[in-house]
């Protein structure tokens, strides 16, 4: 008998806590596949964010290290600057990242520290139940936000991955979905690409995912998967932003 | 080794190097930016980690992820970046990881100044951060004790697997003075294989963490540092006394910069024929507090006389300690003012003669 499909070695048999058709799970899977191929896994150390994927270490296979709210890019920093021969790699969520560690995330992409982040942008706060994120289309009801963002209030969602892109610092930025396998599996080139500049100690490199909170939009998966499609990507463009070969990166 | 002339701040940048320490994240603040400037020349002559960092909230979380890779790491800064550090000291004390942080100490609350304080004795000794910890605090009073504490400190923070701090001044700081390098304080880093995230070839993974879900487990792990904790209380305890053996019947307690100019004072009395003697906390935790109360519960000692840079915080620990056996004075300065020998002459000659000695 051919095996044709099993758990990648950088995952753990454990079942994950995530919601049903939330889209940690398959990102996750993405990361490892990709740890898998390029045969990196025994000298890789991930970041684990707060946020609702904080127990990433209970599911990848690999060196794992827990962060403080927003701090996993100075992390990775400290991690790499003293161990440049480990591959190392944070994964983050939109409040993590865009809000409280926004200013974390900029320095080292500015820096090219060489890591890589997986940013989840799912447009809300998750684990702690719904809240207004940077990344919360305008508009879109949370619990903080209760009669729908106002931009004249709070201003208008933040697109990361063009942000970043704006440094003169070289580097890969490429923002990706995980609503549908066809996604998916660009998703995954575009990590794969990711952590290939880190193993050739290229740049800093950053994968920014769009993925569904169900539980907290208050829609099924399904609906989620379209809302996703219908209103995320509309303002949140998909696409590489960024290469360390663009021209405006070498002049 | 021969004495070389060296600044405060320089040397203890070269004492943490000597120690074998090869990373040093930072943030420029005043008083203590020399030690940055120091390391930032230093650091890659002998291929250590220079990283200036965005921020103290960033510096302290790069100490800490170096560290979690099993890397000995330091930092030096001054109270207002140490509050913003206190996020990852936290963190780190939870994580029991190994990181020495120098606190040159500045006037405060807010801004403040950037002239000498020990306003930060309750940061450092009641845990500046959140939760229930504590953490070694070395405080040297000469160029000379804070090399040498700077040294031992990466052995203790390896030994207990804990954030270790050493406070001082700006006077430690900003002051030249001869200082040897003893060989005797360069060891080598303990085994950290089963703990450190340096890839997981030929093991299973290690996870750096320090989120507890279940509150057994989380209380657990507060029994344990708790546990730690006493250990150090046991074993790391230092302290000196000055001009005890007259049995004076004023005792001055004082550490760091203070307490080297109320041995000043205390010589300038003696010239008098007035002895005075000196209780010296080197370590401020653990607080050398059975060694203090039993001076004070000499019959020869009448009374106490705290004196600090600060409106009273160590005070509250030799009250605690001392259980008010015998009065407790205080005489404070703040705002960067360094209290004068002849002040402290002054305080004492005072109290002796209101005591009838």
């Amino acid at each position: 008998m051919t095996v044709v499909f099993k758990r990648p070695e950088s995952l753990t048999p454990t079942i994950t806590h995530y919601c049903p058709g939330c889209t940690h799970g398959v990102i996750h899977r993405v990361v490892a596949e990709v740890l898998d191929e390029l045969g990196i896994r025994e000298r890789t150390v991930g970041v684990a964010p707060v946020g609702c994927s904080v127990l990433a270490y209970n599911y990848f296979n690999c060196d794992f290290q827990e962060s403080a709210h927003g701090r996993a890019p100075a992390f990775a920093t400290g991690i790499k600057r003293v161990r440049p021969d480990l591959i190392v790699f944070t994964y983050q969520g939109d409040g993590d990242l865009a809000s409280i560690g926004m200013a974390e995330i900029v320095h080292a992409a500015n820096r090219g520290e060489k890591f890589t982040t997986v940013f989840v942008n799912n447009a809300i706060y998750g684990m702690t139940g719904g809240q207004m994120a940077p990344t919360t289309l305008p508009h879109q009801v949370t619990t903080t936000s209760p009669r729908g963002r106002d931009t004249d209030d709070v201003g208008y969602p933040i697109r990361v991955a063009e942000m970043l892109s704006t440094l003169r610092t070289p580097g890969y930025i490429a923002r990706v979905s995980s609503h549908t396998p066809k996604h998916v599996v660009e998703a995954k080139k575009a990590i794969k690409k990711a952590f290939q500049y880190q193993v050739e100690n290229r740049c800093f490199s950053l994968v920014e995912v769009l993925s569904t909170c169900p539980t907290n939009w208050g829609k099924t998966p399904v609906e989620s998967t379209r809302w996703l499609e219908d209103s995320m990507i509309p303002y949140f463009p998909l696409g590489e932003m960024k290469t360390p070969d663009d021209e405006a990166a070498q002049g | 080794m021969a004495k070389k002339l060296m600044k405060g701040a320089e040397a203890i940048g070269e004492a943490a190097i000597r120690a074998n320490c090869r990373a040093y994240f930072c943030y420029p603040i005043t008083p203590q930016t020399e030690v940055a400037e120091y390391l930032a020349r230093r650091m890659p002559e002998v291929d250590g980690v220079f990283l200036q960092a965005e921020s103290e909230v960033a510096a302290a979380n790069m100490l800490f992820g170096a560290a979690g890779a099993g890397q000995r790491v330091f930092t030096t800064s001054s109270s207002p970046g140490i509050a913003l550090m206190s996020e990852a000291i936290s963190y780190i004390a939870a994580a029991e990881l190994p990181v020495v942080f120098v606190n040159i100490m500045r006037c405060g609350p807010g801004l403040g100044g950037i002239l000498p304080s020990q306003g930060d004795y309750f940061n450092a000794t009641k845990g500046g951060g959140h939760g229930d910890y504590k953490l070694p605090v070395l405080a040297p009073e000469s160029v000379q004790e804070a090399v040498d504490l700077m040294m031992q400190a990466f052995d203790l923070a390896d030994r207990y697997r804990t954030p270790v701090f050493m406070v001082g001044d700006g006077m430690i700081g900003q002051m030249m003075e001869p200082v040897e390098f003893h060989d005797k304080y360069v060891t080598d880093q303990i085994d950290q294989s089963k703990w450190a995230s340096t890839g997981c070839q030929g093991r299973s993974p290690n996870v750096v963490k320090t989120l507890f879900l279940d509150p057994n487990a989380c209380e657990l792990h507060n029994h344990h540092l708790a546990e730690k904790y006493a250990e150090i209380e046991k074993n790391e305890v230092r302290y000196e006394t000055y001009n005890m053996d007259e049995n004076p019947e004023l005792v001055l307690v004082a550490y760091g910069t203070v307490a080297r100019i109320c041995k000043t004072a205390i010589d300038e009395l003696k010239k008098e024929g007035l002895e005075i003697g000196l209780f010296r906390p080197i370590t401020l935790f653990p607080f050398p507090g059975d060694e203090l109360r039993r001076i004070a519960e000499n019959e020869s000692t009448k009374s106490l006389l705290c004196v600090e840079m600060s409106m009273g915080q160590m005070l509250e620990d030799v009250q605690r300690f001392t259980r008010y056996v015998k009065p407790i004075e205080f005489f404070g300065r703040q705002g960067g003012i360094v209290p004068s020998p002849e002040e402290i002459v002054e305080q004492a000659r005072a109290l002796c003669s209101r005591k009838g000695a």
